[in-house]
């Protein structure tokens, strides 16, 4: 099961077509409105909290460009996988923010999610890469 | 005076007195080496870091009817091998990509996957994709095989790299106007950020500077396993400028290194990939230093802000090798994440763990302590800074 949070663009041409009602039907998505800003003939904007299953989730979002839906994932969405971290700290020396610090004490690399603006930078000079976009 | 033959009695009896490199910087500061010596019996050193002159070599057993690789083709997982040798060994590289990689067409290219990623991938007791492609012949009649190989059902898997372990690196730096993408990792432009690779006050060669104990047979702590220094590593430089407490404030001294593959462990040898630069592998060590006198216990006692390394220019001097030092920093000063270049702060980022390194001092510490590793005689030197044996730049003889 993954839980994950998307930007949904929807084209004006689109917003009047049941496209959410489809990720819950064919894709057996649950959702959870976070932010939601859909008028008539105007370009609409979606913010959905997806759970279920891996699989489903890339073939609604596979669904979605087809369909013209432009997404993104909401910033703050870097994660770390805990197994493929070396701590080595190469990160540290290019993270803009400071969200990735070592500390002296135990030689530790520790990421502050909430520091993080989801540049990325770490996501592909992690040698191990051990950085994600959980998206 | 201690002999390594009265330091194996006490690892034998359970009595043997371990420290780790890091405790030793202690110790030696608050009771002087010539105490500390007489009251330690080894020092345990770790590093680990990318090393890209690694492989493994594997004999894959014979297939029936009979194929003879060598002079053919193979891959694993895609990832080309080396076939020039008999009938079914074969020789993996950490940097190998396979053939459709597209490298650094984009650039910078991601490296995803390498023959480091390989290694990993056996090491963690996955089956991997052999595919091989021979000319056939009368005693060797198959031309093509495809088969699932898994570390344990192979004879021999043996890590064998000819250069690990340096003594000292550089700390790497961009003086360009623009990012550069290298094997140090992505360098900002104008003194953006400054890169290192050592272990510092941990680092094996750095804590037996003159090669006293360090030498060809000595048995280490490898991927996890056990393996021994089979020979210095390639570019071994042990004329490389010293400081006047004897240590290399360059990169120096290497080791070659060789050990059974089947008994490493997945978490000491890891695939990376570089962005813009390739793949590697890093790599787990950790040597023994028997204290054998005062001596070996000073210079295993040496802390980070007694050594060294010198800063280097990526953007212009070291591709075009330009020997140009932007002068020297101390292993205390990278470590506490911040040192100042040229009047401007500059955060440094380490490509080698310390975290892991100690780990591995500890480890080989409590391995030597249960009495499971006892430590071996060299049977022969490494040259060192007296023997003239230095790493040259090629003589280019350009032909058309």
């Amino acid at each position: 099961m993954v839980s994950r949070k998307i930007v949904l663009h929807f084209p004006k041409t689109l917003v009047e077509q049941p496209i959410v009602y489809k990720l819950v039907k064919e894709f057996n998505l649950q959702f959870n409105i976070l932010k939601a800003s859909v008028m008539p003939n105007q370009e609409g904007l979606m913010v959905l909290e997806l759970v279920g299953s891996k699989e489903d989730f890339d073939k609604a979002i596979s669904y979605l460009k087809a369909c013209g839906v432009k997404t993104q994932p909401l910033s703050q969405d870097v994660v770390r996988d805990e197994n493929k971290c070396t701590h080595c700290g190469v990160c540290v020396s290019v993270c803009p923010v400071g969200a990735l610090v070592k500390d002296p004490k135990d030689n530790r690399v520790n990421f502050d999610n909430k520091k993080c603006i989801a540049c990325e930078l770490c996501v592909k000079i992690c040698p191990p890469r051990a950085m994600e976009v959980s998206f | 005076m201690k002999t390594i033959k009265e330091i194996n009695e006490k690892i034998k009896k359970g009595q043997v007195v371990v420290i780790t490199a890091k405790e030793a910087v202690q110790l030696v500061r608050k009771k002087g080496a010539k105490k500390a010596s007489q009251e330690v019996d080894v020092v345990t050193t770790g590093t680990f870091g990318p090393m890209c002159s690694s492989a493994a070599y594997f004999n894959i057993g014979h297939c029936k009817p009979r194929i003879k690789i060598g002079g053919g083709s193979c891959d694993l997982n895609e990832v080309p091998c080396y076939t020039g040798f008999a009938a079914v060994d074969i020789l993996l590289g950490a940097t190998a990509l396979p053939e459709d990689d597209p490298r650094n067409k984009v650039f910078p290219g991601e490296f995803k996957y390498g023959g480091a990623h390989v290694i990993h991938e056996l090491v963690a007791g996955k089956d991997v994709k052999l595919e091989a492609y021979a000319y056939g012949t009368d005693c060797y009649p198959r031309k093509e095989i495809k088969t699932f190989i898994n570390l344990k059902d192979i004879n021999e898997a043996v890590l064998f790299n000819i250069r690990n372990c340096y003594q000292n690196y550089n700390v790497a730096v961009n003086l360009s106007d623009k990012t550069i993408y290298t094997y140090m990792g992505m360098l900002k432009p104008k003194i953006g950020n400054a890169n290192y690779c050592s272990a510092g006050e941990l680092s094996p060669l750095l804590k037996d500077p003159n090669y006293r104990t360090i030498g060809i047979g000595t048995k280490i702590f490898l991927g996890g396993g056990v393996g021994y220094v089979s020979w210095q590593g390639t570019q071994h430089n042990p004329i490389a400028k010293r400081l006047p407490n004897g240590i290399t404030c360059v990169p120096a001294g290497t080791l070659a290194v060789i050990g059974d593959l089947k008994k490493m462990r997945p978490k000491w040898l890891v695939g990376v990939s570089m962005l813009g630069y390739g793949v590697s592998l890093a790599v787990g060590i950790g040597v023994p230093i028997p204290v054998l006198d005062e001596q070996v216990m000073a210079s295993a006692g040496v802390p980070d802000d007694e050594i060294f390394a010198s800063i280097v220019d990526y953007s212009k001097n070291y591709p075009n090798m330009i020997a140009e030092s932007l002068g020297q920093i101390s292993y205390a000063d990278l470590e506490s994440g911040k040192i100042n270049i040229r009047g401007k702060d500059v955060l440094t980022g380490n490509l080698s763990s310390r975290l892991r390194a100690l780990q591995i001092a500890e480890e080989l510490k409590s391995w030597i302590k249960k009495g499971d590793f006892a430590l071996s005689e060299s049977v022969a030197p490494l040259p060192d800074k007296d023997s003239g044996y230095t790493c040259r730049a090629l003589k280019e003889k350009p032909f058309k």
